[in-house]
């Protein structure tokens, strides 16, 4: 017996992909609960408690909203660059490059600055150079000396964490932090409008309206037709007559500059200071959040949404039930592989052939 | 003083460029086969989880090493089946396959932070040992440092030298050609892409039972990524990987000699070095014309199939 894969003739419909991916979602699940098993806890309770407080309580759903901004930030980052089979991995050290230059504008350069008006936008201005320059390295270094842009990116993840650490635990320490690595608090200035107490800010809405702009980039404007033709194949799109390499870095840069922003938005809308493993790995997340959302920017709103969920369940899981919190990078990766595999079979048609 | 200092991060550089060797040596063999695993990462750090954990269960070293180099094969296998059976993206499965070490090693492994557990010890070789400097530094480690020195020759000698070695270069250079001299393709790509896992595995037991025998949820902090880029620096050779690996060891252990000696350095800009130097030697090792010279794999990351080509 042979496998053998024959294209289907009609692109998968919008419906199919969507349960496609639904299928996946409940697959993970499934091997998820055998892991959970593993150390002798009941997988439906554990799921109940993934779930229940972020999605069936008013703070719940207020923390699951906090913690879905840095995502769909850095998922919308990660997208773009998807979308030239860019395989840009560096989401993580572009929202910590935000978060720090955020952090640096609102502490130390401009420390004086009052109005707010003035003051937050400068900062979105830093956190979006800064993640866009850490965007602009390994594009430059792609497109002009063929640097695998995978190993860039992550070994300059890396050189973003350690730079945070050096930060905090030296010349930035806070004078009230008691000897741990914290800056010191953001002025009052340089924090974005809170809502309630639950920590609703403006940080969130802009991030929703970042998904909206994506949408308009990709699909109305002469950049996202440019990416689109590149995206399917490099070669056509350089007899389409568009400058490749050019587009390589422009696509860095943009997708820097919006996990950047999700950095500064961090700082200025949950946090207000600057520390070590201030974020539980945000971009990596952002790259399964833009593989199930197929590259969509506002299903990317949804993913990231559920991914914030589950995110706050954890918290939950580890909290109440002792359950270590690495459980989702497993999830995660569970599910990737459940992705992969449906791709396959909304493309393929699967035969078994007798040799 | 200074010689002590010298001595220790030359023997340093030989331990920390250890588990480098044996993730870039079997990155290689499967790279060679056509096959592009970035989970190197992820298989490492099931390899140490599983390593250690073995070991404080049963106190047996040899019987953690080989469960640790199982994992390893086992993860691959789902890579192998994943890349060359359903033909899906390879780069995005190496990246499931990182996920989904981090994940279940830190989940495993949440119980076993703290504890004690047997580890190597290190073993002087007669008479070698007693060569001054030298001595010290190379013939007395611990023996999985010696079956490193000892994997780069029978690497080598097995790639260019015997015939399944020649199969296995010419299935990663033109599978079509392979297939029509009657080598079987897909079974030549599974067999080293897991033998690759098994060597990953072996990576991670060494950092849990020898370098610091200990376990750390994500304990091999991006080695596995390094490894990958040390493979395009060795341009797929295991001479060169040997080389690479222990060259990015003495720059991981830099930061010890340089606190001892006070170079006025931060602790954590040193950190950084090995990452920034991964990225100064993959600006040179990249460049196509040295790709096409020297040595990338034809076929390296493109499915394979008789029937059809998509």
């Amino acid at each position: 017996m042979k496998i053998r894969f024959e294209k289907r003739e009609k692109k998968p419909s919008k419906l199919l992909i969507f349960l496609a991916s639904l299928l996946s979602v409940l697959i993970a699940l499934v091997f998820l609960g055998f892991i959970i098993l593993s150390l002798g806890d009941n997988p439906l309770t554990a799921y109940w408690q993934l779930v229940s407080w972020g999605l069936g309580t008013v703070p719940g759903l207020i923390q699951s909203l906090v913690s879905m901004m840095p995502l769909l930030f850095t998922s919308l980052g990660v997208l773009i660059a998807f979308k030239m089979k860019l395989w840009n991995i560096g989401a993580e050290g572009q929202f910590q490059m935000g978060a720090f230059a955020a952090t640096w504008g609102a502490l130390y350069l401009f420390p004086h600055l009052t109005n707010p008006w003035f003051f937050i936008p400068l900062l979105m201005m830093l956190g979006m150079v800064a993640g866009a320059f850490w965007g602009f390295l390994p594009g430059v270094m792609r497109a002009y000396l063929g640097v695998n842009e995978i190993l860039s990116t992550l070994m300059l993840n890396y050189v973003a964490i350690y730079w945070v650490n050096y930060l905090t635990y030296g010349p930035w320490k806070g004078p009230h932090s008691y000897n741990f690595p914290v800056t010191a608090q953001f002025p009052q200035s340089a924090i974005f409008p809170q809502y309630g107490v639950g920590g609703l800010n403006l940080g969130i809405f802009i991030s929703i309206g970042m998904a909206f702009f994506v949408l308009y980039l990709v699909r109305y404007t002469k950049f996202g037709f440019h990416l689109n033709i590149a995206g399917d194949n490099l070669r056509v799109g350089e007899y389409a007559g568009i400058n490749v390499k050019k587009m390589i870095i422009l696509v860095m840069v943009m997708g820097g500059a919006i996990s950047g922003l999700g950095g500064m938005a961090e700082m200025s809308g949950v946090l207000f200071r600057l520390q070590p493993n201030f974020s539980p790995g945000y971009g990596y997340t952002a790259v399964i959040i833009a593989w199930l959302a197929r590259l969509d920017p506002i299903a990317t709103i949804i993913v990231s949404f559920f991914f914030g969920v589950l995110l706050v369940g954890s918290q939950q899981l580890q909290l109440f039930m002792q359950i270590p919190s690495s459980l989702v990078n497993a999830f995660n990766g569970i599910l990737l592989f459940s992705l992969l595999a449906s791709e396959i079979f909304l493309h393929y048609k699967i035969k078994w052939v007798r040799s | 003083m200074n010689q002590d200092i010298i001595t220790s991060t030359l023997s340093g550089a030989l331990r920390s460029g250890t588990p480098l060797l044996f993730a870039t040596l079997g990155e290689i063999l499967a790279e060679r086969s056509g096959v592009l695993n970035l989970g190197l990462e992820g298989m490492m750090l099931m390899g140490a989880f599983t390593g250690f954990s073995v070991s404080y269960i049963t106190g047996n070293l040899w019987l953690a090493v080989m469960a640790a180099i199982l994992v390893g094969g086992l993860m691959a296998s789902l890579h192998a089946f994943m890349s060359i059976t359903l033909r899906v993206n390879q780069v995005v499965s190496g990246l499931a396959l990182v996920f989904l070490g981090e994940g279940l090693s830190g989940f495993w492994g949440h119980g076993f932070v703290g504890m004690q557990a047997e580890s190597f010890n290190n073993i002087k070789i007669p008479f070698l040992g007693d060569i001054p400097y030298v001595g010290t530094i190379v013939f007395d480690r611990d023996i999985l440092v010696y079956i490193g020195y000892i994997a780069v020759p029978v690497i080598w000698w097995f790639l260019y030298k015997t015939t399944a070695g020649m199969n296995l270069r010419a299935v990663g250079e033109s599978p079509d050609a392979a297939d029509a001299r009657g080598i079987n393709v897909v079974l030549t790509r599974y067999i080293y892409t897991i033998i690759g896992g098994f060597f990953s595995g072996l990576a991670g037991a060494y950092i849990s039972l020898a370098y610091t025998p200990m376990w750390v949820q994500d304990m091999t902090a991006g080695r596995g990524w390094i490894a990958v880029a040390l493979v395009i620096f060795a341009i797929w050779d295991p001479v060169i990987a040997l080389i690479g690996a222990y060259a990015f060891g003495g720059i991981s252990v830099l930061q010890f000699s340089f606190q001892i000696i006070q170079v006025p350095i931060p602790v954590n800009i040193m950190n950084m070095f090995p990452y920034l130097f991964t990225i100064f030697v993959m600006l040179f090792a990249s460049s196509n014309k040295i790709k096409k010279r020297f040595g990338a794999p034809s076929a390296l990351g493109i499915p394979y199939s008789r029937e059809e080509k998509t």
